[in-house]
């Protein structure tokens, strides 16, 4: 099932890759068999590499999540742009930078990973390092409070929301 | 019509490059440096992106414009995040006027680096 979905998704990546067929029939043939094998000896030789959570792909209400995070996620970066635009320009450059620790209720590797880029995108945060046992290291450009709860509230509840529907309720 | 959101996009997306680039100079240390050139020349990129895939009017630019720009919005915080580790586990300080520091307390030495 897993090596299903993944050779999918690498299929499907090599025909957008490749996507002006000609109408020379003999070389579209050779394009697709040549995406077929790839697809398929990625599928078969990295599955211990690529994350176990496979069925966030096959999920349709998982895929809606997806697909309502996007908006979301974009609201956000851009105001992380303007927001670190505007200290650049600025004359004082107001900055107040630190690192903090935050804690996060995700459990699933890629959760988490989804979570620290998430972080590393929007408002004045970069993520730093992480723990196993779900800390996070926060860089941020204008600390506003150096308190883990207050700091997890600020940073990361409003993803953690989203990323616990994607890829970890049952 | 597309052409013209297509080339909107890409002058914004050019604006935000080079704010991103203003930052990255006038920023005091590594850290805010990475926030500067892994937020703004991130969305810049991607804008830059989709107004190629828009102004193109090019089924195929289109979709490789858009592969590109899933890649980039994937590969940057990460090797932004590589970046900001590596520096602070070689002892690069953080600029002088920081307020708080809790990484410190860890020896900024992380316990998986071996684990993994």
């Amino acid at each position: 099932m897993r090596r299903l979905i993944y050779f999918l998704l690498a299929f499907v990546i090599w025909i957008f890759l490749t996507w002006p067929f000609t109408n020379d029939r003999i070389n579209n043939i050779q394009i697709v068999v040549a995406g077929l094998i790839a697809s398929i000896i990625v599928a078969v030789l990295f599955q211990e590499v690529l994350p176990p959570e496979h069925h966030i792909f096959i999920s349709p209400k998982r895929i809606v999540w997806f697909l309502l995070y996007i908006p979301v996620f974009f609201y956000y970066v851009l105001k992380a742009n303007l927001d670190v635009v505007y200290r650049a320009l600025h004359p004082q450059m107001p900055i107040k930078p630190g690192i903090v620790k935050i804690k996060t209720s995700l459990k699933s590797e890629s959760a988490i990973t989804a979570l620290a880029n998430s972080i590393t995108l929007t408002p004045g945060t970069l993520t730093v390092d992480l723990t196993d046992d779900g800390y996070l290291y926060i860089h941020w450009i204008n600390v506003q409070s150096d308190d883990i709860e207050k700091a997890t509230q600020i940073i990361a509840q409003k993803f953690e929301y989203f990323l616990e529907r994607i890829f970890e309720e049952p | 019509m597309n052409d013209i959101i297509g080339y909107i996009l890409i002058t914004i997306g050019i604006l935000f490059d080079i704010f991103g680039c203003i930052g990255l100079v006038r920023f005091p240390d590594v850290y805010n440096r990475l926030q500067a050139s892994t937020k703004c020349v991130t969305l810049g990129t991607i804008l830059l992106l989709m107004g190629v895939a828009l102004a193109s009017n090019d089924g195929a630019t289109a979709s490789k414009a858009l592969v590109c720009a899933v890649f980039i919005l994937i590969t940057s915080p990460t090797g932004a995040h590589a970046i900001a580790r590596g520096a602070y586990a070689s002892g690069v300080p953080l600029w002088e006027n920081s307020v708080v520091d809790k990484y410190a307390e860890k020896g900024g030495q992380s316990t998986d680096l071996t684990s993994q």
